[in-house]
């Protein structure tokens, strides 16, 4: 499979995450699309250290690994955030939660 | 056609179809399971790139320890009744889409471009298979000095959600 096949792929998916996130209000939803672009990044990681050959084509599944223990990491301080959003202000729509706006 | 491209094509789609379904349901819940569907479709894509250990984190940590997080989340806060009016008006999306589509139409461009690289000349990707054996050796040695920070990472995160909820509960008492 050609290389740019999988870059487009992951161009694709990271432009549906950006898109989610501009689009819905909900928190939950927005760290989900976040993962999304979390995820494509990943996958243009893995296609271009496959391409890169035997001598040094592993570190790009390396630096995977590592996104993705910094996603596991974002994931839990941003719900525990959102919990506690919710518990003070029952809500977790985005456009509600303003107060550190400018 | 071969097996690999008919695979491709399939694992992309249903991952495409998925990440549509995420912005595009109302219900978080459903959103959540369609999460799911993309990353089972993005770790077949990455059995089809060889690297048959980040597919098998893929579907470990993501689809099952995140998603089983997200998933408590939005059950604890019963999310399903608020969730109704959780979207912005139509012009304000048709303009989302639009820049959205800029956005990929540049992605595109990049990755196609891309090819023309003299770093990534070898288009056609290598017929190997990444062992867990080789990426082990990477992160014990060349990359020993990032592996000590993420678990640096990961202690702070486990202290932040311990010091968020902890206020939490000693503001209710």
């Amino acid at each position: 499979m050609p290389l740019e096949y999988y870059l487009v792929l992951s161009a694709l998916l990271f432009t549906i995450g950006v898109i989610g996130v501009l689009v819905r209000r909900n928190a939950i939803i927005i760290f989900m699309c976040i993962e999304l672009m979390l995820n494509a990044a990943n996958l243009a990681f893995v296609a271009i250290s496959r391409s890169l050959g035997e001598a040094n084509g592993q570190a790009g599944q390396v630096f995977v690994i590592f996104v993705m223990a910094v996603a596991a990491a974002e994931v839990a301080i941003g719900l525990a955030i959102i919990v506690s959003v919710f518990k003070h202000r029952q809500t977790i729509n985005v456009d509600e939660v303003n107060s550190l706006k400018g | 056609m071969n097996a690999e491209q008919i695979l491709f094509i399939l694992f992309g789609a249903v991952s495409l179809i998925g990440a549509v379904s995420v912005i595009s349901f109302r219900h978080p819940i459903y959103s959540a399971l369609s999460l799911v569907v993309t990353f089972f479709a993005q770790a077949g894509l990455f059995i089809l790139l060889g690297a048959h250990f980040v597919a098998a984190v893929q579907v470990i940590v993501y689809a099952g320890a995140i998603m089983v997080l997200f998933l408590f989340v939005i059950m604890l806060l019963n999310l399903g009744t608020l969730s109704a009016k959780g979207a912005i008006g139509p012009k304000l999306k048709g303009f989302a889409v639009i820049l959205g589509i800029l956005l990929a139409i540049e992605g595109i461009y990049i990755a196609v471009n891309s090819a023309n690289d003299t770093a990534v000349a070898a288009a056609e990707t290598a017929t190997g298979t990444t062992t867990t054996y080789q990426i082990g050796e990477l992160l014990f040695s060349k990359y020993l000095l990032p592996f000590e920070v993420t678990s640096l990472i990961l202690l702070a995160a486990l202290i932040g959600v311990i010091v968020l909820v902890k206020r939490e509960s000693q503001e209710e008492n």
